[in-house]
């Protein structure tokens, strides 16, 4: 990474300055064509320690681009993620304003909470397996603060992989005698059948997705705390949302999760 | 009937047959009869399976295809359609599946609902259906189009008994009792690869509503489906091309699985 510190920065601050205004800017990678990965995290840093130094506090994180087909789109061969803040997190059945947003669609996942920390380097499956206190339905409004959705790999891992809030379903079940793969889920607008997917769609099994963050932050130093919920990754294609929609995340043995959205 | 008898059925029929014992694709038969309809193709439908009859194949269920919302809009209809399993079409637990057989085979993962009962009657509900089955299965559908390329309107793969070709069922059959096959996942491979995943909802709501929408569909032509008889009720996702040397496997939550090796 040949990056400019003061560049990093620069597009920190206006990336940081887009959350709070709500006004998109354009692709950084429309000013740094060559900016890969190694660059949107170090973007996403200099975000993440502004928001802190406001008062946010991470309570987890989310994996996106868990599926080939979206790892294809963006030119990539695995994950990006990002941290969750508090403040994004929305309980089962929250009203959604889409003034609060800028051009928010919404997924459905499969979040994972920790009930022991997890520490890369060799994190596996069964090692989630283990530190998992449930698994919980969760429905994840992603949003762009780069104007129309047009993003790199560079760009959207630096707008925190284009994280905007999570809502989690009332419960967090038990991993026993459940193949978190095959885990079904309904993704319904106002009662109408919209996707259907299961567990494996995310990187394959959702706690193969949590083992590849684990391992992921350990050279940087990082690693799960008990307690960190996780958002495993779309179960299908992201949808757009509108006010006066009811969307309603139904899974098999977790429960249902919704949310209402308004104007 | 004057407006079916103004169309070749049994040549066209002769056509389909034909093509499928020398395993050579034909054209669609809309290229020389544009104004072939649905009826009259279910007729055609009728004298390709009554010909497989008569060399002493017997009928041993249906099978439902078009049953996603995606797949009925890219076919502009608003409706299933079926066609008709026999005897020889099995590949049995633990068989391979012999491409040699086919012109192009394809896979699709689909729930297998073995009935317990006959059924019948323009009433019959999803609940109908379930109360009639023994036991649901994971099955494979393997499609042959009899069509290069599996280019075709609606009218023509009704005609070529819905590219009905050869199914195989899972190891494990299980009682529906107890289980929403609604909220099912299924997990696709190709080649250990994920290919796609889905829910039972994929299939028109409900696996079993698609199952009651044939049997609706057969009472108005005074037809039934008999105990023992086994319908596939659709496929939960897209389908998928297989050549020698391939594997695919279909993991369904609850149900267990099926693999089918491609020699």
């Amino acid at each position: 990474m040949t990056a400019r510190h003061e560049d990093l920065d620069r597009c920190s601050q206006a990336l940081y300055e887009a959350r709070r205004s709500g006004v998109p800017i354009p692709p950084l990678t429309h000013e740094f064509p060559d900016w890969g990965v190694a660059e949107g995290y170090a973007v996403q840093q200099g975000l993440v320690e502004r928001l802190i130094a406001d008062g946010e506090r991470i309570v987890g994180y989310k994996l996106g681009l868990t599926s080939t087909p979206m790892q294809e789109l963006l030119g990539v061969d695995q994950p990006d993620f990002s941290p969750i803040f508090a403040s994004g997190v929305l309980s089962d059945g929250a009203e959604l304003s889409v003034g609060d947003f800028i051009a928010p669609r919404v997924e459905a996942e499969i979040a994972v909470v920790l009930a022991d920390d997890l520490h890369g380097p060799d994190c596996t499956s069964g090692h989630v397996a283990r530190a998992t206190r449930g698994l919980t339905s969760a429905i994840e409004i992603v949003d762009s603060r780069i104007a129309d959705w047009q993003i790199t790999i560079a760009d959207t891992v630096a707008d925190l992989a284009s994280g905007g809030a999570i809502v989690l379903g009332s419960q967090a079940v038990a991993l026993t005698a459940i193949d978190p793969r095959l885990i079904g889920m309904v993704f319904t607008r106002n009662g109408q059948l919209v996707a259907t997917g299961a567990g494996a769609a995310a990187l394959g099994n959702p706690l193969a997705a949590v083992a590849w963050l684990a391992n992921t932050l350990h050279p940087h130093g990082g690693y799960l705390p008990a307690g960190s919920v996780v958002m495993t990754g779309a179960l299908h294609a992201m949808k757009p949302i509108s006010p006066g929609e009811t969307w309603t995340g139904e899974f098999d043995r977790l429960g249902p999760v919704s949310l209402s959205v308004t104007e | 009937m004057t407006l079916m008898s103004s169309l070749p059925v049994d040549a066209l029929a002769e056509r389909l047959i034909t093509s499928a014992r020398n395993r050579t694709a034909t054209t669609p038969l809309t290229d020389d009869h544009p104004d072939l309809d649905i009826a009259t193709a279910y007729t055609i439908q009728d004298a390709v399976v009554s010909a497989r009859q008569a060399q002493g194949a017997v009928v041993a269920g249906a099978k439902l295809g078009l049953t996603s919302a995606a797949k009925q809009q890219q076919m502009n209809v608003d409706s299933p359609l079926y066609g008709w399993l026999t005897d020889d079409m099995l590949i049995d637990t633990g068989a391979d599946l012999q491409c040699e057989r086919y012109i192009q085979p394809r896979c699709e993962p689909e729930i297998a609902f073995l009935l317990g009962r006959d059924i019948a009657g323009q009433d019959v509900s999803a609940a109908h259906v379930i109360a009639a089955t023994e036991l649901v299965f994971p099955a494979i559908d393997v499609l042959d189009s009899r069509f290069s390329g599996y280019k075709f309107a609606l009218p023509d793969v009704v005609a070529d008994n819905s590219s009905c070709a050869g199914y195989a069922l899972g190891g494990q059959g299980t009682s529906p009792v107890g289980i929403d096959l609604r909220l099912v996942g299924c997990a696709f491979y190709k080649n250990g690869q994920l290919i796609a995943s889905a829910s039972g909802a994929a299939v028109l709501g409900h696996p079993a509503a698609s199952v009651a929408w044939l049997v609706r569909e057969l009472a108005v032509r005074g037809r039934g489906l008999r105990a023992g008889q086994v319908v596939l009720a659709g496929s939960m996702t897209e389908a998928i091309a297989v050549s020698p040397g391939d594997t695919v496997t279909s993991r369904i939550d609850r149900l267990g699985s099926i693999t089918l090796a491609c020699v």
